[in-house]
């Protein structure tokens, strides 16, 4: 416990230093405006790459509906900061609660479906989600919603996504998480062994939600405007892609893979024509040189890292 | 008398757009029958279809039935070299990788053609006469009817090429236990590739009848009507063929349903909707066995 706890508190420092050096370079501007809305973007999708991951990857629950929670939690923040005026973080805890809630509710029933049918339930749920807010006017319906007050900013994204880190790999490395992990191996087995299967399952799944939730409020308060079409299925299969890409089951490898992926879009966004057909092809290779993503299951943790740096300074 | 008439004729609106459907959730549930893979990009080798077709009908001067029959070939080998060169070496790979596959393809299915074609829209030409018949007091169609003579057609050759043929045998062998009938002496690489063909093909004379029935093609025209298919797929129970065209046939009803007396912006909603319901009281689908899983 305490061994943990130490290296949770070298994480920390290593977190905060990285934290000052890109917030020198963001105040500093030293990186261009469109890098440092890509920067944000990064922690977003870390954000939701690792809160998919708790569902896809370590409850192996196949869920495509990602972005219909993203989209509740952005809808439900904006309304707060621009027609009540809350705070900021009012608004992104209300997004939160919203988006597990509907994932509660979503989870509840359709977590009894198996494999590719709850795929495709999810799939449906997040487009339902995405059609109702578009045809509710008071959020501006297919247009858009306008006026949202500009409150991301560096730090907001990147402490949020500190903590949500710390919380999925504090929930996976639990009780609870240890019971995810027994479903996602064998959901009979672990049945068996007096696992509450539907309850952890939901559990997650709310959990999954409610970050989504919080990432959609993020991501909202990036720009004036956001629009129910940012949320469609096509954007969840993004942030399963990143997931896969980094690796099912491993936070580092859900890190590197909302790098990689938004790093690619951005740096081929001056060739658009190409950047698609580029971005796809380096998809399908990266699948066959490495099929289960960058990382596998493995995980780079500060302790494997300074064991190996210690050790050989010690010797 | 006024409710019913409207109500038979989006009905009938219902029946082609299903027809439609199901041409397409029959490639899904195939592909998926054989290597349980869900091809996200079959809804984009129904894209490259209705090109074919169009460019046959525009650029070569074809009649609509070459242009088809062209358009299906086509498509069908297109599929195969898909198969052979994106989902083969990684026949042994975790199932969700070749599904993220399956999306890498079909985004360079759609951003390829996107290149070739530009991304604007392009007005299939008009290859039937404006005719219309009265039945009674409805309205079907040139369109129309050819899309029921075409789906009508190509699902009874389908019949025939799984029920009666070997390959046919060799495919319901494959999908009902891929390594047992390779154990028999089937190729399964060879049915793999067959399945894909014929999937393709089948999705390819659905992108053609979509052409001549909007009249408008453009590059991302799969999407949509992909995931339609493959909810219309796990409607009817993946992996059976039947359920495929119920499925297909049920979601086209809904959809000119909902559309014809609600609002036509919720008709995806409605689809949707609708799958979820069947599933929370049947998860297998309409068709679906109900299999316990052992331990």
């Amino acid at each position: 416990m305490k061994y943990l706890r130490k290296n949770d508190l070298i994480m920390l420092a290593f977190s905060l230093v990285l934290f000052a050096v890109l917030q020198v370079l963001i105040s500093e501007r030293i990186l261009s405006a469109f890098w440092q809305l890509n920067v944000l973007i990064v922690g977003i999708n870390i954000i939701m790459a690792v809160s998919l991951n708790l569902i896809n990857g370590y409850t192996g629950q196949f869920s495509l509906g990602h972005a219909g929670f993203m989209a509740v939690g952005a809808y439900t923040a904006v309304i707060c900061t621009a027609n009540f005026h809350l705070p900021f973080i009012v608004a992104l805890l209300a997004g939160a609660a919203a988006a597990g809630f509907i994932g509660f509710l979503i989870g509840l029933p359709t977590l009894r479906l198996q494999g590719d049918y709850l795929a495709i339930a999810t799939l449906g749920l997040g487009e339902i989600v995405r059609i109702v807010i578009m045809n509710i006017d008071y959020v501006g319906g297919a247009a858009g919603f306008k006026g949202i007050p500009h409150n991301t900013n560096f730090a907001w994204v990147f402490f949020i996504m500190l903590f949500a880190l710390f919380f999925i790999k504090n929930f996976v490395n639990s009780n609870h998480g240890r019971a995810c992990l027994a479903i996602r191996e064998n959901e009979i087995a672990a049945e068996a062994m007096g696992v509450n299967t539907t309850k952890y399952k939901v559990m997650a799944f709310t959990i999954g939600a409610a970050f989504a939730g919080i990432a959609g409020g993020l991501f909202a308060h990036c720009f004036y405007i956001i629009n129910p079409m940012s949320f469609t299925f096509m954007q969840s299969f993004n942030y399963l892609i990143m997931v896969v890409l980094g690796g099912l089951g491993s936070i580092t490898g859900s890190i590197a893979g909302a790098f990689v992926v938004t790093f690619i879009s951005a740096a081929l966004a001056s060739w658009p024509e190409f950047r698609m057909i580029i971005y796809a092809l380096a998809l399908i290779a990266l699948m066959m040189k490495r099929p289960q993503g960058l990382f596998g299951y493995m995980e780079i943790t500060n302790a494997s890292i300074f064991d190996k740096i210690f050790r050989r300074g010690r010797v | 008398m006024d409710f019913t008439h409207q109500l038979v004729q989006q009905l009938i609106n219902g029946i082609s757009l299903g027809s439609i459907y199901a041409l397409i959730a029959l490639g899904y549930t195939m592909i998926y029958g054989i290597i349980k893979l869900i091809n996200f990009a079959h809804g984009d080798v129904y894209m490259v279809g209705a090109y074919i077709g169009f460019f046959a009908i525009t650029q070569a001067g074809l009649g609509v039935v070459p242009a088809l029959l062209i358009s299906m070939v086509t498509t069908g080998i297109l599929g195969m070299v898909i198969e052979k060169l994106a989902y083969k070496p990684l026949r042994h790979a975790p199932r969700i990788s070749v599904l993220i596959t399956a999306i890498g393809v079909s985004f360079f299915l759609e951003y390829t053609s996107m290149y070739f074609v530009t991304p604007t829209p392009r007005t299939f030409p008009a290859v039937l006469d404006n005719v219309a018949f009265n039945v009674g007091p409805f309205v079907v169609n040139g369109q129309q009817l050819m899309i029921f003579a075409v789906t009508i057609l190509l699902m009874v050759i389908l019949t025939y090429i799984v029920q009666r043929t070997k390959t046919g045998k060799a495919m319901r062998a494959a999908s009902y236990d891929t390594e047992t009938a390779q154990l028999m002496g089937i190729d399964s690489d060879r049915v793999i590739s067959f399945t894909f063909g014929i999937g393709s093909a089948l999705a390819a004379a659905a992108g053609v009848l979509v052409g001549i029935y909007y009249n408008s093609i453009d590059p991302l025209m799969g999407i949509m009507p992909g995931v339609k298919a493959f909810v219309a797929a796990v409607l009817g129970g993946i992996g059976i063929l039947p359920g495929a065209v119920v499925g297909g046939l049920i979601l086209g009803v809904v959809e000119a349903l909902v559309a014809g007396f609600v609002s036509s912006t919720f008709r995806d909603a409605a689809a949707f909707a609708i799958l979820i319901l069947v599933l929370l009281f049947k998860p297998t689908g309409i068709f679906g066995k109900n299999t316990r899983e052992k331990v």
